[in-house]
């Protein structure tokens, strides 16, 4: 029912994700068509060749998407975010099934049958276009259908490089951890690939042989037809797109408010915006800024400071601030004033747990150590102002190695006691929702994270009305202000947009 | 015809000296015979005897390691292979019908890489399929695997001989069959063969089968061609190795 509702709600934005999924997916499997065709035929024809190209296919195929993604991203002119690099790696996974299946379906043809051709004097075209193609057609069909359908299911990881699609309803659930917002583009994506399915094995079972040449003509003639029509809707509906001023965030909750705040702030002042929200990491959006793929969006001092700028910890927030704008400053990017609150990384457990055992400060932790297991997500284990420096400032050792998580996840591992103690955001909603209580950094080892919008030097220039909007966020958000936000999507699951909106009336 | 005919050399297959080895294995060695236009000439041998590789060396998927084999008076060497194949019919045992294709789609493949036109192609395909026995009305949409062995075994024959080609090539072709309708189907070839001027090489390891198809018969024993000649001679042999070759066929029960 409340996915009915969504639906309902958000009818026109499910339509311009599914164009948008399907084009991703026509588009990627055309190519993937256009490729791992001739590639098939010649590893059926010539194996020497083809076993290494089969490897390759395989190789592709194994690599996890999101890796795949990661090792796409710094590649010139395919990298960069948007769904260039989607389809580069949709067409990467459509290969294998499709050449594998072109190779299978020639390498099955009956020899005899071979042999007749060659010997009635067909030359090696002929017997191609005439009889090894044909009779390979249903299997070749098979091998679209296949990659047509992970296709499917593979572009909704097209959401983390801002390629759009249903994915991005998967990716907002996830961050909001709303099943209700996941399934919303989880049944729309299964419809699709149920619905290709059928379709394709319908063309599959026309195609195969004992139908009529003329038939079997029509039939293809009707799929690529309807092929082309889906590329040409969806290219429709996504270059009526207005580009505008482009706001990127990263794939958390706090980051998509923050977002959709920049970006309802700019539409107040009449400014046309375009969201590329729920990018994926730190890194994903540092690089999409710098490559102009968007124009703004909102980072914290601390994270630039270390994980971007890879500079030492600096435990002052004004001189935080002033490192990092000025060093922004000479690569094009300028960081504007500080929105106000602080998230800084947080050292939170169970509040039954702190009150049983006294814990008011990060430093109790030593008392508890042995057995207790901590969880963190994947940043916090990898940044040197992260679980290295924190262990080693307050002497803290685990017996266990740290399970590693999505920060979204996080807080629900706590309050199910999968892990005892985590590493998470100072202003996540989460913390008073779930009943967790955050420590007292007593030694001041987090440096600051005070949330700064970004934006490129150039915009600022060109359009000197987004920086006075963006001015008038300057100071106003507390942290009391961001975690009811927080609290508002991820415990009561309320829109992100409506949330934005009654806070910038206030 | 008669006229271009005689122009031609009268020995449309010419094998001289001919040996071809497949690595140590020696498949054929100096195999010499001369085809006569219009003949049916029958190999047997056992399997693995070089019966097929014969063949092959015919319409060129095969070319010797040493000797000559000449078409139509013309070093295989020298042919445009393809030329040389829409030249020689060829039937083999597994049939090798196009799936794909209809009964009459399978006869007239050839006419259409040929550029034959439709109306002729039609004509063509349909009087091949009443001369091997296949009423076009009842055959020519049906599909090869709506067939049975030896129906599927007359389409062959008949998409064989669809541009009229001057020589045909048999491999095996009843091979596959029940003994009934491949008693049958030779009958039925002895039929056609009085309709075609083919110059016809046909081998098989039926004894029999040459002996009741062949002008003449050769016989292939390990690579080498032993005898060559009328079935009646043949039988009247005093060669050891071809009495040894027929002892287990009393006189006349080869005849069929």
């Amino acid at each position: 029912m409340r996915l009915l509702t969504f639906w309902l709600a958000h009818r026109s934005e499910l339509a311009a994700m599914t164009g948008r999924h399907l084009f991703l997916v026509a588009v990627s499997t055309l190519v993937a068509v256009a490729i791992g065709l001739p590639a098939g035929i010649v590893a059926a024809h010539r194996p020497r060749l083809g076993r290494p190209l089969l490897a390759v296919a395989n190789i592709a195929q194994t690599v996890p998407s999101l890796a795949l993604l990661g090792f796409l991203l710094p590649i010139p002119f395919i990298g960069g975010i948007g769904p260039r690099i989607a389809i580069v790696a949709l067409v990467l996974y459509g290969l294998l099934p499709i050449v594998r299946s072109t190779a299978a379906g020639l390498a099955s043809i009956d020899p005899a049958v071979m042999e007749a051709g060659v010997a009635m004097g067909m030359t090696p075209r002929q017997l191609l276009w005439l009889v090894e193609l044909p009779i390979a057609l249903p299997s070749i069909v098979a091998g679209v259908r296949i990659a047509t359908i992970v296709g499917i299911g593979t572009a909704t990881i097209a959401a983390a490089v801002g390629a759009g699609g249903l994915g991005e309803y998967i990716f907002r659930g996830l961050s909001m951890v709303d099943s209700t917002v996941i399934l919303a583009g989880a049944i729309p994506a299964a419809v699709l690939a149920l619905v290709a399915d059928g379709l394709l094995t319908w063309l599959e079972r026309r195609l195969s042989p004992g139908r009529h040449p003329a038939a079997r003509a029509t039939t293809i003639a009707a799929g690529v037809a309807l092929a082309a029509a889906l590329v040409g809707i969806a290219a429709g509906a996504t270059a009526s797109r207005t580009p505008g001023i482009v706001i990127g965030s990263k794939n958390f909750t706090e980051q998509v408010i923050l977002g959709e705040l920049m970006a309802q702030t700019l539409e107040r002042q009449g400014i046309a915006v375009t969201r590329r929200l729920n990018l994926g990491g730190t890194i994903i959006c540092d690089q999409a800024i710098r490559s102009g793929d968007i124009d703004a969006y909102v980072e914290y001092t601390g994270t630039a400071l270390t994980a971007i700028l890879r500079r030492p910890v600096i435990k002052d927030s004004e001189r935080v601030l002033a490192t990092v704008r000025d060093l922004y400053g000479t690569s094009g990017l300028s960081v504007l004033d500080p929105l106000g609150f602080n998230n800084t990384f947080a050292v939170i457990v169970r509040r039954s747990d702190a009150d049983a055992l006294g814990l008011g400060a990060i430093g109790d932790l030593r008392k508890t150590e042995a057995g207790w297991r901590p969880g963190f997500g994947y940043e916090f284990v990898e940044r040197p102002d992260g679980y290295r420096g924190l262990s080693a400032a307050y002497g803290l050792h685990f017996s266990v190695e740290p399970r590693v998580m999505d920060l979204d996840l996080i807080y629900r591992a706590l309050a199910a006691r999968q892990v005892d103690v985590i590493a998470g955001d100072a202003t996540s909603g989460l913390i008073t929702a779930l009943d967790l209580t955050m420590l007292r950094d007593d030694r001041r080892y987090f440096p600051p994270y005070d949330a700064v919008p970004i934006v490129r030097s150039a915009v600022v220039l060109a359009h000197p009305e987004v920086k006075r909007a963006f001015a008038r966020l300057a100071g106003r958000i507390s942290e009391a202000d961001m975690r009811a936000m927080n609290s508002a999507v991820d415990v009561d699951h309320r829109d992100v947009a409506v949330t934005v909106r009654e806070f910038l009336s206030r | 015809m008669t006229d271009r005919r005689a122009a031609e050399p009268a020995d449309v297959i010419e094998f001289i000296h001919v040996r071809f080895a497949r690595g140590p294995h020696v498949v054929l060695d100096d195999v010499r015979l001369s085809i006569a236009r219009g003949e049916a000439i029958a190999l047997v041998g056992r399997s693995g005897a070089g019966k097929s590789t014969f063949l092959k060396l015919i319409n060129c998927l095969l070319l010797p390691d040493s000797g000559v084999v000449r078409v139509e008076g013309r070093d295989t060497r020298d042919w445009d292979p393809i030329e040389l194949r829409r030249q020689a019919g060829y039937v083999l045992q597994e049939v090798g019908l196009f799936p794909h294709l209809t009964v009459e789609g399978n006869v007239s493949l050839v006419p259409r890489l040929a550029g034959w036109s439709e109306p002729r192609r039609r004509e063509r395909s349909r009087e091949l399929l009443d001369l091997v026995g296949l009423p076009p009305r009842e055959f020519a949409a049906r599909w090869p695997r709506e067939l049975s062995g030896g129906q599927r075994q007359r389409v062959g024959v008949a998409r064989a001989l669809a541009v009229d080609p001057p020589i045909l090539l048999m491999d095996e072709p009843f091979g596959a069959l029940d003994p009934m309708t491949r008693l049958e189907l030779r009958a039925e070839f002895q039929r056609i063969r009085r309709h075609l001027r083919q110059t016809v090489v046909i081998v098989t390891h039926d004894i029999a089968e040459a002996f009741a198809l062949g002008d003449r018969v050769g016989v292939l024993d390990n690579g080498r061609l032993i005898a060559c000649d009328t079935p009646r001679a043949i039988e009247a042999a005093s060669d050891p190795r071809v009495r040894q070759f027929f002892s287990a066929f009393p006189p006349g029960l080869a005849r069929g």
